[in-house]
């Protein structure tokens, strides 16, 4: 089938109407930066100034899209040979979506020798499994865990939890002062799987990912089963009809210190801190199932800096994802958007920041992310459904572990011999 | 005479020729895309009509499919009975010309002006467990009210009602025109011999507003398997809790398109299930057209 059939062309360019509208022609010299972070626009604009400095003559243009649009938005655009020099892309199944229709061009370290300075783990991420090559220059690593109100805390004279048996002592103490311990609800699909990623990980441990590897294990596993029985524990702990509790909602619980802890990633932190400057913010490791045990954080990589492979300004656009591979792209990337970059060398100046990064030492995968997004239907969507539903009661735990090991099964071959 | 067909020609062909490259061409990629597999983003091999079986009858497509069916159903046949029901008795009620019938009509069509992407935040707002209006109220009679939106059991309900709550007065000012083309004599004749409110409105009204019970029967028919907006903005793109609100018009987005987080992006089974459900409205609204009609002459 020919790519660029006229019929084909119109379908794409009518559904990438907006991406395309916005993005008037360039002049010579120009090269355009697309992103799904409307918020960071101030950041990169800062960003892209040292850039130009060092590269006279090229300026970048930002293009940001909303979040929820952004993915179909480049696809479409790609498609039509359109959409900007550099783009951000998504990291593990969400890239391998795009790089597999041959839309990003390969990076290795002959195009952008700064390659090197990233750690193997981030380039990863950014990696088509087909063919081994990495399409996108990572640009953070995101970590999942409590984020704690310490002021909240402190009057109440409580201490925050470290193991279960704590966050039912916790919990309760709060409760008694009128503050609910955990903010989140169950209303938000994707938070449900962030949710439970955070608080099963510590229970399931780093075997438990090898052994879904190997095929040793599923989601049926008696350990993930019983991992999920436990959370279903946390119900208490959250807010009064936590079922129509949304995300939006539990971050509003959690600021305005209703709530005393956010189950979230170190991405809220910014946010956060903008949102309520006199916030006295922690980040914490999630519960250990006993006293001693390793409470694990989830990590992950968030995306990469990616370079169309049909941009007309190649050469330029190289240049900018070099840039933005070194330490000094990273130091400033950090300290401007509090974003944890994986290049080697950065140093991170915050303390909270410094603290999410050295839990990061102790940290397992999201897993449902990282193994799991490939092909559909994905273990995302699978996970997130079952475990609101599980939340709600209308789902058992080994019933959710179940379905998603059934779902799975379609397309990842581990779970096929079980 | 030819001038004149000449004139009608130029006058209609800019609009034709946009509908032709806006609609119809559009319309014709994605039937021709629901034949072919994707590598990707890009189309790959040719597949008949392999799409069109995965998304009836194979995993994961034909669970979801049709859980979505079903709550489409169920949307239509509560709409047709609560939401009209309700219209056609509201309408009879402004045709008495009550006093300040003028501004209950007013009052009753002003939410069909909002658009769903408003009726729908404001109600997720009202209905919601923590700050929301409908608990508040309840609270004061002492009902401890659900997360309306989070329950499973009363998800769909909910959408339901603001759906209604927003077209009722379209369904009511549809049949208040029918009723009000009713020849007073008729009315009047029904009265004198000893009809009640009840006897009109079942043996003289229903059979003369058969036109406009044609009209909101299509209309809400399309409208509910048509679904999205109010899904959309109220319960997201998995039809939360649980798939508790999941219709078809977003298993087509989820599956086209992916969503957010989750979701990849798949526009051959996508383009499939939106033939299936322009073909299955298209045949089932035709259908339902003629014998509608029929039954308008009929009575």
């Amino acid at each position: 089938m020919n790519a660029a059939s006229p019929a084909r062309r119109l379908l794409l360019a009518t559904l990438a109407a907006a991406g395309l509208i916005a993005s008037a022609p360039a002049r010579a010299g120009d090269i355009t930066f697309w992103t799904w972070r409307q918020e960071d626009r101030a950041a990169y604009t800062e960003l892209f100034k040292d850039f130009t400095a060092a590269n006279p003559g090229i300026n970048v243009k930002i293009e940001a899209f909303e979040a929820a649009n952004y993915n179909t938005i480049v696809s479409t655009a790609l498609a039509g040979g359109k959409g900007g020099d550099v783009l951000q892309a998504r990291a593990y199944g969400g890239l391998e979506l795009v790089a597999k229709s041959g839309y990003y061009l390969p990076l290795d370290t002959t195009n952008v020798p700064e390659l090197a300075n990233i750690p193997p783990a981030a380039l990863a991420a950014e990696t088509l499994r087909a063919d081994g090559r990495v399409y996108a220059v990572p640009f953070a690593s995101q970590t999942l865990g409590l984020l704690v109100n310490k002021e909240v805390f402190a009057k109440a004279g409580v201490t925050p939890p470290t193991t279960w048996a704590e966050v039912a002592t916790a919990g309760a103490a709060l409760k008694a002062k009128g503050v609910t311990l955990i903010a989140n609800g169950t209303a938000t699909p994707w938070m449900d799987e962030i949710f439970a990623a955070i608080f099963t990980n510590p229970m399931l441990g780093p075997d438990f990912v090898a052994d879904l590897q190997t095929g040793k294990a599923s989601f049926s596993d008696p350990r993930y089963v019983a991992a999920l029985t436990k959370l279903l524990d946390i119900r208490a702990q959250l807010p009064d009809g936590f079922t129509g509790v949304d995300y939006a909602t539990g971050q509003q619980l959690f600021l305005s210190g209703r709530a005393a802890i956010f189950a979230g990633g170190s991405f809220e932190i910014a946010n956060f801190r903008k949102q309520n400057p006199k916030l006295d913010l922690d980040f914490i490791a999630p519960p250990a199932p006993t006293a001693g045990a390793p409470q694990y954080v989830t990590r992950f990589f968030d995306g990469g800096y990616a370079v169309n492979a049909k941009s007309p300004n190649q050469a330029d656009a190289l240049k900018l994802v070099r840039y933005m591979a070194t330490p000094a792209y990273g130091n400033k990337f950090a300290s401007l958007l509090g974003n944890i970059s994986p290049i080697k060398g950065v140093v991170i100046t915050d303390p909270l920041l410094a603290k999410v990064s050295a839990l990061g030492d102790t940290s397992m995968p999201y897993i449902t992310l990282a193994m799991f997004r490939f092909e559909s239907p994905t273990g995302s969507e699978l996970m997130s459904n079952a475990v609101q539903k599980m939340m709600g009661g209308t789902e058992t735990p080994q019933q959710v572990g179940d379905e998603v090991t059934t779902g799975l099964a379609k397309w990842y071959k581990p779970f096929q011999k079980n | 005479m030819r001038r004149q067909g000449l004139w009608i020609a130029a006058l209609l062909t800019p609009a034709a020729l946009t509908m032709a490259v806006f609609v119809v061409w559009p319309m014709l990629g994605a039937f021709r895309y629901a034949f072919f597999s994707f590598n990707g983003l890009l189309p790959a091999d040719f597949v008949g009509l392999s799409n069109f079986v995965d998304v009836l009858a194979r995993a994961p497509f034909k669970a979801a499919v049709f859980a979505a069916l079903w709550h489409n159903i169920i949307v239509f046949v509560c709409l047709m009975l609560f939401q009209n029901g309700l219209a056609y008795l509201i309408a009879y009620a402004l045709l008495k010309q009550w006093p300040l019938h003028r501004v209950h009509q007013v009052i009753v069509f002003l939410p069909v002006v909002l658009s769903a992407v408003i009726v729908g935040f404001l109600w997720k707002l009202f209905l919601h467990p923590l700050f929301g209006l409908v608990n508040a109220a309840l609270a004061l009679v002492g009902i401890h009210g659900p997360p309306w939106l989070g329950n499973e059991s009363t998800a769909l309900g909910s959408l339901i009602f603001v759906n209604g709550w927003h077209f009722l007065g379209m369904a009511a000012l549809i049949f208040l025109a029918g009723m009000q083309r009713i020849p007073q004599e008729v009315m009047e004749a029904a009265r004198i011999d000893g009809a009640s409110d009840g006897v009109l409105l079942r043996r003289i009204v229903w059979p003369l507003v058969a036109p406009a019970v044609t009209i909101i029967f299509i209309l809400t028919f399309i409208g509910s398997f048509n679904w999205f907006e109010l899904p959309y903005v109220m319960a997201g793109l998995t039809g939360s809790p649980g798939g508790a609100t999941d219709v078809l018009g977003l298993v087509f987005y989820r599956t086209a398109f992916g969503s957010v987080s989750s979701g990849l992006q798949d526009f051959g089974h996508g383009s499939a299930l939106a033939v299936l459900m322009f073909l299955f409205i298209a045949v089932f609204s035709a259908v339902a057209l003629r014998f509608l009609r029929r039954r308008e002459i009929a009575l």
